[in-house]
């Protein structure tokens, strides 16, 4: 488990505790979080779970692979400390994460 | 404030309970336990929706994932729990009953109620019809051998993957997307896999010719044999169990087990009993309303207009489609402003390859491909076949690893604007630059 904090666009937050081995994106759509749609199940395909890591984790959180990058690209504001939240494995490591949910997905 | 168990929903604890109503019989009732089905009672508590909710679904599990049965479920890669679409906790946290196993047998319209198999009746408030769609079966000597399998419920994939395996044969029927994931995803199992298609190509009828040599030649490195061109005369086999896929030719394809996929056939069996205007697929409007307004239907059981494209009617089988519908009926129902119009997208995975699809080349009148279509496995493919129409406008990218194409052609066919065809085959010329 590692508690992981999701913070919408609009300031609300919630904190969940995920099971590690879950990517960030299913801690959020097991809980029904607003903000992370997550279309195609996490197949790095879609774009749609776009996350911005919080600056004290995205050295813990890593770099994203070619393709994940290639996705991000073209992502609706996409930032340095963007990462699609699929791609992100929770280990225990990341107790304490914290995402924001961008203002659209789409 | 303690509610009452309502008839259309059994609600217990007192969780946001204030805001639930509490009405007798109010409230939405889905019909369909699936992708589309699930996310919208999820996306109806998102939006704050406060009636009761319930799912009636006729498989025995919760909603879940399809597109990984043919992939990563049927490898062994994906457990049960990671297939769900959202923990079963989360139905009852939430206030969503789930009628799982259970079977709804019509819709009485004017009493507002659904009948279940068994003569149970449940109110409605408002209907959402999810049922999906099932394998399209041909008629053929043999179908009803043991080892003739489908794949479109878990139930179906369990069966497949127990046929599977190092040493065993599969027979797929039909090259479309399900055959081909399933090949490559038997090939990963070890079994030897034969791919028997009508058509002089595989995925004939939803890509084009390039995409289809590519798929075949890269099916093929890996080990897996086709037959095009073929007309499947029976299944044969002996005591009751396959044995093998006799072709047109008089030439007998041996197998274990024989996956049929041929395609998909809308539930509108339900809508259409009611009344319901049905032509391939329930006829729905943007907010998914069909022609009752009590009635929404969502998914693949729906034929639905298509702003991009001159607002012709389509019937889409993928997921992205079922979560826009999803997210159109419960603006819908909950009063918020619609959701913007999306490009349809659709994705395979098969080995390492990532196809992905977007819009759909209705007019288009031209085909442009960008980047080598003939590199094989080992050189890394990756090439994107883009379809314009006369005015250079982008009708559908299909992308083979490569995401760049494939984000920036959904921009550029929801944009509607022109591109430079020059530039679009240049590789040179960032699919940036393309877009910009």
């Amino acid at each position: 488990m590692a508690k992981i904090t999701y913070i919408t666009h609009a300031g609300d937050s919630r904190t969940l505790d995920v099971k590690t081995g879950l990517t960030v994106m299913e801690g959020a759509i097991k809980n029904n979080v607003p903000g992370i749609d997550a279309d195609c199940g996490g197949a790095c395909a879609c774009a749609t779970c776009h996350v911005y890591v919080h600056e004290a984790w995205t050295d813990k959180v890593g770099t994203p692979s070619a393709m994940e990058e290639s996705m991000l690209d073209f992502a609706e504001g996409v930032k340095s400390n963007s990462r699609l939240s699929c791609q992100i494995r929770v280990t225990d490591d990341l107790d304490g994460l914290t995402v924001t949910t961008p203002e659209s997905q789409h | 404030m303690r509610l009452r168990k309502s008839d259309a929903c059994v609600i217990d604890g007192e969780t946001e309970a204030s805001q639930l109503a509490e009405e007798p019989g109010s409230g939405v009732v889905i019909v369909g336990g699936g992708h589309a089905g699930g996310s919208v009672a999820a996306l109806l508590r998102q939006y704050h929706y406060t009636g009761s909710i319930m799912i009636i679904g006729d498989e025995p599990l919760h909603p879940y994932q399809r597109p990984p049965l043919s992939k990563a479920w049927l490898k062994g890669e994906a457990d049960a729990e990671s297939l769900l679409l959202r923990p079963a906790s989360f139905y009852e946290e939430n206030h969503i009953a789930l009628r799982l196993g259970a079977h709804v047998e019509r819709i009485d319209r004017s009493a507002k109620t659904v009948v279940l198999k068994g003569g149970e009746t449940i109110r409605y408030t408002t209907l959402i019809l999810a049922t999906g769609a099932r394998a399209r079966r041909i008629t053929l000597p043999g179908l009803h051998l043991k080892g003739v399998l489908e794949l479109r419920t878990a139930a179906d994939a369990d069966l497949l993957k127990a046929a599977l395996g190092p040493g065993k044969r599969l027979a797929v029927v039909g090259g479309g997307y399900i055959g081909l994931e399933a090949a490559a995803s038997a090939r990963a199992l070890g079994a030897e896999v034969v791919v028997i298609e009508r058509e002089s190509r595989v995925l004939a009828r939803v890509a084009c010719e390039a995409l289809s040599t590519f798929f075949q030649d890269y099916h093929r490195a890996k080990g897996v044999t086709f037959v095009l061109g073929a007309g499947v005369e029976a299944i044969e086999g002996t005591g009751g169990v396959a044995e093998g896929v006799r072709l047109s030719s008089g030439e007998l394809i041996t197998a274990d087990a024989v996956l049929v996929g041929v395609g998909a056939v809308p539930n509108q069996e339900l809508a259409q009993a009611a009344d319901l205007t049905c032509d391939n697929g329930i006829v729905v409007d943007l907010s998914a309303r069909t022609s009752n307004p009590d009635i929404y239907a969502i998914g693949d059981c729906t034929r639905r207009p298509m702003p991009l494209y001159e607002g012709r009617m389509h019937r889409l089988e993928s997921v992205p489609n079922a979560l826009e519908q999803a997210k159109q009926a419960a603006a819908a129902i909950t009063g918020r402003t619609p959701p913007l119009g999306e490009t349809p997208w659709f994705w395979s995975d098969q080995y390492d390859l990532k196809l992905q699809i977007a819009g759909l080349p209705f007019d288009a009148t031209q085909i442009l491909i960008r980047g080598d279509p003939h590199a094989l496995p080992e050189g890394g493919a990756r090439f994107a076949v883009f379809h314009l129409d006369a005015q250079n406008r982008v009708q559908a990218v299909e992308a083979i690893n490569a995401g760049p194409e494939f984000m920036a052609g959904r921009q550029i066919i929801g944009s509607r604007k022109p591109v430079a065809p020059s530039k679009l085959r240049d590789m040179s010329v960032s699919m940036k630059e393309v877009a910009a």
